[in-house]
């Protein structure tokens, strides 16, 4: 067990150094000069070059990568071009807002997919199994940031129940624990639980349906355990299978974010990207998809462990 | 000749497994389709769409980019704007019309793009084996790392707004995807017997692929394309949303829903219009996917 632990993060290694490569690489199939943005058209050649070597970009790109990947390894995601802040700093406080969105969205997007996959899968044809096939038609169909326009429609201009914009009353941007904060919370984490919500209530009760019929349940019906216990055994045997989709599912909800960011004003990484790919700010747009695909990552890597955790099979095969 | 024996004995001469096999396979899995009344009626509405979209030229009923300033928002049910105006005073059924056409190609070109390349890279490097397989397979893990949107966003931020630029990041997105189920396949078949018989009597690499591996690979490989068409289409849309796809002036379903955005307070309907159809046509294009699943009998 330890042992496929420590050879799955091995794995992870090569692939966490692509994804800094790749990240590093966007500045190359960017057109046109990255200073563009700081220095005028008609700056001399002097400035130039004094800014060229002011951001390093005047040394080979390999020795650039390396540089980079360095300092970013260290915490230092060099300074928006654009803004002359330090990235780290502007990047930490939007990557926690959109973990906050995204965590309340998944666990509750997963938690109700499970829950309706599952009654779904008991009642294999009935009612509430059509029902929540429709339902995961549209979760998997709907275009979640029009969903985030008509849920605002809905609950904001006409009922009035929850706020239409922002992380906190008066456009604050620090998340805190309160009544004020968590109405703001509403509206973008239910638009983004829709993202897993489809897919997992399908996954769930395809897997619970067919492994009511397995012979082993039908063993345990003969044996006469009760319901409840078979629920257990059904529950463990496909935990993997589900823990697999909702970590995928998970990272897709992360990006999906940028979209509903948008929509709610959400003052997370969303916003970040926009303004860095609008204002052609390179360390910005480098900084923040670094961050969120390492914490992309570092959760498939948690779902590969916890996988084999919960069934030793895989770490054995 | 084979009708007209039946109808004079009344008797049918061939077995009825015999008839079915004569159309071959993807004959069969039509008519499976064309009994499964969801898809029928999606593939109805589909078909609606896109004709509103091919023919809008001929069937809009306004100027696609001439509005009035004193005809801005009007709402759903005007006697001269059946769909209303936008912000700009423009006709929404004419730019609702015209916007399907950028919206579907948004869904469809990178999917078929993905599809050629993705199938052709998944043959090569499933066949071929080894090193290769296992080099491109490492390298495609990397691209699995991100996720889907971020990378489209990346890709489409870095290479600068955009329709076809949107077009490529959304390509890229999908490529991997698809080479990886191509490879597994072609993986799989590589090793059967008959693939092996095949080489030793004689037929070229090209032959075999051609024959034996790629009839193998085209069925998961199409049924996992399709179900990408709403994908694509919703992210290609979100892309224009956020003013990383199309540009404006011209129509296109996402880009509209980003425009009428500040509308929402004073006409919601009109604003909300163009999701509407993104959703319809993304419905469509999942049901569809479905159906072919099951008539093609593929387990996902």
């Amino acid at each position: 067990m330890l042992s496929y632990i420590f050879t799955r993060l091995l794995l992870t290694i090569p692939i966490a150094l692509g994804v800094t490569l790749v990240t590093f690489m966007l500045v190359y199939i960017a057109p046109g000069d990255p200073l563009n943005a700081i220095a005028p058209a008609d700056a001399p050649v002097e400035v130039i070059d004094a800014l060229k070597a002011a951001y390093g970009l005047d040394q080979p790109v390999p020795v650039q990568y390396g540089r980079w990947l360095l300092r970013a390894v260290k915490g230092d995601l060099g300074r928006s071009i654009a803004s002359g802040r330090e990235v780290a700093v502007e990047v930490g406080s939007a990557v926690s807002n959109t973990l906050l969105l995204a965590s309340v969205a998944g666990f509750f997007g997963v938690a109700m997919g499970c829950i309706l996959g599952a009654l779904a899968g008991y009642w294999h044809g009935g009612v509430v199994d059509r029902g929540a096939t429709v339902l995961s038609v549209i979760g998997v169909s709907v275009p979640h940031y029009w969903l985030g326009l008509v849920l605002t429609i809905v609950f904001s201009t006409w009922l009035g129940w929850f706020p239409a914009m922002g992380a906190g009353p008066g456009g604050s941007a620090d998340w805190q624990f309160d009544f004020a904060h968590l109405r703001h919370l509403v509206l973008p984490a239910l638009t983004l639980s829709v993202i897993p919500l489809g897919i997992i209530t399908r996954t769930v009760r395809v897997l619970v349906s067919d492994m009511l019929e397995q012979e082993f349940v039908i063993a345990l019906r003969a044996r006469g355990l009760s319901n409840r216990s078979i629920f257990r055994h059904v529950a463990k045997n496909a935990a993997p299978t589900i823990l697999a989709v909702s970590g995928l599912q998970i990272g897709y909800l992360m990006g999906g974010s940028i979209l509903v960011e948008t929509v709610f004003a959400w003052p997370g990484t969303g916003f970040l990207l926009n303004t860095a790919i609008f204002q052609r700010d390179i360390p910005l747009l480098q900084g923040t998809i670094l961050v969120l695909c390492m914490f992309f990552v570092g959760l498939n890597l948690l779902v590969d462990i916890m996988q084999s955790l919960i069934d030793p099979r895989i770490a054995r095969g | 000749m084979y009708t007209r024996a039946v109808a004079i004995t009344g008797v049918n001469p061939l077995p009825s497994a015999a008839i079915s096999q004569s159309r071959g396979y993807w004959m069969g899995v039509l008519v499976k389709m064309s009994r499964d009344p969801i898809a029928i009626v999606s593939a109805i509405m589909l078909l609606l769409i896109i004709g509103a979209a091919v023919f809008a030229p001929l069937l809009a009923p306004a100027d696609l980019y001439k509005g009035s300033m004193l005809q801005r928002l009007l709402p759903i049910g005007s006697a001269s704007n059946l769909l209303g105006t936008d912000e700009l005073g423009r006709d929404m059924v004419t730019r609702l019309m015209y916007g399907g056409r950028l919206s579907l190609l948004m869904g469809v070109i990178p999917v078929a793009c993905a599809f050629v390349i993705g199938t052709s890279i998944g043959l090569i490097a499933g066949y071929i084996g080894g090193w290769v397989n296992m080099v491109t397979m490492r390298v495609l893990d990397v691209f699995y790392a991100f996720p889907s949107v971020l990378l489209a966003v990346a890709v489409a931020g870095a290479l600068g707004p955009g329709m076809s630029n949107s077009l490529i990041a959304l390509a890229l997105v999908f490529i991997p995807q698809v080479v990886r189920i191509a490879e597994s396949v072609t993986t799989q078949v590589r090793q059967l017997d008959y693939v092996e018989a095949a080489r030793m009597s004689g037929a070229s690499t090209l032959s075999i692929i051609r024959v034996h591996v790629l009839g193998n690979v085209l069925g998961p490989v199409f049924v996992y394309t399709t179900g990408l068409l709403s994908v694509s289409m919703i992210l290609g849309s979100g892309l224009s949303f956020l003013g990383l796809g199309v540009k404006p002036p011209e129509p296109e379903w996402g880009l509209m829903l980003n425009t009428l955005r500040s509308a929402i307070f004073r006409n919601p309907w009109v604003a909300a219009l163009p999701g509407v159809f993104i959703f319809l046509t993304s419905i469509a294009f999942n049901l569809l996917a479905d159906s072919l699943r099951s008539a093609m009998d593929i387990r996902k």
